[in-house]
């Protein structure tokens, strides 16, 4: 039986078990939204208020399932608004597929109405894209379009269609992709490398783990706590790394980069072997290359083979699935606790509480709420149960350094992109992903008004996300490095914010402002227990900052407490 | 800081509309200039060889092998340096009829470079020279006193030396 190519992108959606799709119509996709009013009952589509906001929806739906995320929208403006989007999902190595309309076939290249070359502007930022010219190639292409987002290190996808293509028919039938001959995404694990890095940690008198989020990717967090435990090896955290160990567990040492704990920094500069666990040594994480953990044995477990030697050069490489690679390296480790090295993080930590911490969870000398009195105060709210969702900025570092996690998948944040917008759109995805769980975004009062119109989104969806604007009238981050490193020349970034609480309620969000700290408590109760959506002001003291702090270009430890 | 040195990349890949795009934008983001680039069939069916040349590190010539062979459609990549290919360019050059029989010393230098005329008619007659990108400059140096009307050269193409059994490789490469 012949169906429309648009009914088929709609089939092969369906055979990839999607049933909610992020997106915004538009002239050239119009075939395909007219499927997907057929298909409303298995598919369901939710309208967004900017194709940004799709595509961060779709990339805060993955990163909370670890299923792809689906954006849709028209050619031109619609594909170009994509754009930020899919540059942040390849650089968070998040799985998504993104759909476009196109002009038709026989209109390409003459400059037409909405007309603009997707392909060529979407090809630095994606894993793959294509552009169908034909009805028929659209199965073929959808299944590989998934099979490349989700497998080996997962990216964004770009699937651009011409209109003739949605509009003709074809004989349908789907096979989902599984083997494309010129692509290898999971490395053959050799079990030579898996020994030779078990030898130098069974040797290793300080060793160290940082993991990042192949941890999650590969979903391998129940080996990493059996290798940490039976090891006793101390494990630090990338921002992506967040939540794939409870921040509880003894073993969690904290965050290594530029905002990250003392401890885990300067003790890379100590370690002798310096294990790497699906992370690519970033260079907020690694401050200055030259003076990175030069002492170290590096034993760098990846499933990207370019990310080998890339910044910092390995003494053993293990290449390959992490869960795979960490169940044939379990049983080759010997049971050790490294009692005393421990204490050298603990030593390191208590030096950090006294100099930042307890200052930022409890102000004194009359100061104002800070960002982080406010996390913790979400914390015990929440019981860390909830997935944080953080835009970027000051506010992304004080989530990120204080917010309690038990469970995996719950810290969505921008890490690689810093896209300030990203926060209540992804919020939105997290939330209608996982349903079951709170979903609390947190976001500078900058980045809200970057994607504010998805509070438009909300009010349609009803989707019960809680919001947390920490407000502190400034660009915080900018200010913070205009303060050390400008001599508080604070150019554009002094921000006359408007009401937010009457646009919140504007959308008929209920809405709260804190300018004290005794409301504060009740606030955030009050926001935790809401059915619905909810949307918190919490007005900060202006001008903190945030500690630890390597500088630009210093080494990692010659990290500043103050 | 580490040297910048000549590398032949070769990549073999799908034929895909796309991909010289994909490939030209690995140099493009790392600002290194590509200096010569050919496409054409490789010795398997269908899959495509790029030869690019570049100069410049090491180090940055892996990072972008790297980068390359990431490509879905990348079957396998490649560099070596100069020493380790057999290398040629092609050129043409086109001059001016009369000049063959008015300067005597154009034959000799024909002749000489071990070039060969492809056309010879009424108006211009063209030579074409494969070789070292040297030999061709030498040539070009020798005739362009007596005038050039038009000159081309090609990218590089190359074969390694070692017998380094790419196709095998290849061939596991895509069984696998």
């Amino acid at each position: 039986m012949k169906i429309s190519g648009a009914e088929a992108v709609i089939r092969c959606l369906l055979a990839e078990g999607v049933d909610l799709v992020y997106g915004y119509p538009g002239g050239a996709i119009m075939p395909v939204y007219d499927e997907l009013y057929k298909f409303q009952d298995q598919l369901h589509h939710v309208l967004v208020r900017h194709e940004q906001g799709a595509a961060h929806a779709a990339q805060g739906f993955a990163r909370a399932t670890g299923k792809v995320g689906v954006a849709i929208a028209t050619s031109g403006p619609g594909a170009t608004n994509l754009v930020t989007g899919i540059a942040d999902a390849q650089i968070d190595s998040t799985p998504m597929v993104c759909i476009t309309g196109q002009v038709g076939k026989h209109l390409l290249g003459s400059d037409a109405f909405q007309e603009t070359d997707i392909i060529g502007i979407s090809t630095p930022v994606t894993k793959w894209n294509y552009q169908i010219t034909e009805a028929d190639e659209i199965p073929e292409i959808m299944a590989k379009a998934f099979y490349i987002a989700r497998s080996g290190r997962p990216g964004p996808v770009l699937v651009d269609i011409t209109k003739n293509a949605q509009f003709d028919t074809l004989d349908f039938s789907y096979k989902k992709c599984n083997d494309i001959r010129s692509y290898h995404p999971k490395p053959v694990l050799k079990i030579n490398k898996v020994q030779e890095s078990a030898e130098i940690i069974n040797k290793a008198k300080k060793p160290m783990i940082i993991f990042g989020q192949g941890i999650i990717l590969s979903k391998a967090e129940e080996e990493l706590k059996a290798l940490i435990e039976k090891s006793g090896i101390p494990a630090a955290w990338t921002i992506l790394g967040l939540s794939a160990l409870p921040t509880e567990h003894e073993l969690n040492v904290g965050m290594v980069g530029m905002h990250g704990n003392y401890g885990p920094n300067v003790l890379t500069n100590e370690c002798d072997v310096l294990i790497a666990l699906g992370m690519r040594f970033d260079d907020r994480v690694t401050g200055n290359l030259a003076t990175y953990a030069k002492q170290a044995k590096v034993i760098h477990f990846e499933i990207d083979p370019a990310e080998i030697d890339k910044n910092v050069k390995t003494e053993v490489a293990v290449l390959a699935d992490l869960k795979e690679a960490l169940t044939a390296l379990l049983p080759l480790i010997e049971k050790n606790s490294h009692e005393e090295w421990h204490n050298e993080f603990k030593k390191k930590y208590e030096i950090e509480l006294d100099a930042v911490i307890n200052e930022e969870l409890a102000p004194t000398n009359g100061k104002g709420i800070s960002m982080g009195e406010t996390i913790e105060m979400i914390n015990k709210h929440s019981n860390g149960d909830a997935i944080m969702v953080s835009d970027v900025g000051q506010h992304q570092m004080f989530t990120c350094r204080y917010a309690k996690f038990n469970t995996t998948k719950s810290n969505v944040t921008s890490g690689g992109l810093g896209t300030m917008g990203f926060a209540l759109p992804a919020a939105i995805g997290a939330k209608m992903g996982r349903p079951d769980r709170e979903v609390v975004a947190v976001i500078g009062d900058g980045g809200f008004q970057m994607n504010i119109q998805e509070l438009g989104t909300i009010y349609q969806t009803k989707v019960p996300v809680k919001i947390v604007v920490l407000n502190n009238e400034f660009l915080g981050m900018v200010r913070q490095w205009q303060e050390l490193f400008f001599d508080y020349r604070y150019a554009s970034t002094v921000m006359t914010n408007p009401n937010f609480c009457a646009i919140a309620e504007g959308y008929y969000i209920k809405a709260r402002k804190v300018t004290k700290r005794e409301e504060l408590d009740e606030a955030v109760a009050e926001m935790i227990a809401s059915k619905d959506s909810y949307f918190l002001e919490v007005m900060v003291e202006k001008e903190n900052n945030v500690f630890p702090m390597i500088p630009t270009g210093a080494s990692v430890s010659d990290i500043r407490l103050s | 800081m580490e040297e910048n040195k000549t590398f032949t990349i070769s990549v073999y890949s799908e034929n895909n509309v796309g991909l010289l795009n994909r490939i030209s934008g690995i140099f493009l983001k790392r600002h290194i200039n590509i200096l010569s680039l050919n496409v054409s069939e490789s010795e398997i069916e269908n899959v495509s060889r790029f030869v690019i040349v570049v100069d410049t590190t090491e180090k940055w010539v892996q990072n972008i092998v790297g980068q390359i062979e990431k490509q879905i459609e990348v079957i396998k990549a490649f560099y070596h340096i100069d020493e380790e290919t057999i290398f040629l360019e092609s050129a043409l050059f086109k001059i001016d009829s009369s000049l063959l029989f008015d300067e005597r010393q154009i034959q000799n230098i024909i002749k000489e470079s071990y070039s060969e005329i492809v056309t010879v008619s009424r108006d211009f007659f063209v030579i074409s020279k494969s070789g070292r990108r040297s030999e061709i400059e030498e040539l070009h140096a020798k005739l362009k006193p007596f005038g050039i009307m038009q000159f081309v050269r090609s990218g590089r193409i190359s074969v390694s030396k070692q017998k380094m059994e790419v196709t095998s490789l290849l061939l596991e490469e895509l069984k696998s």
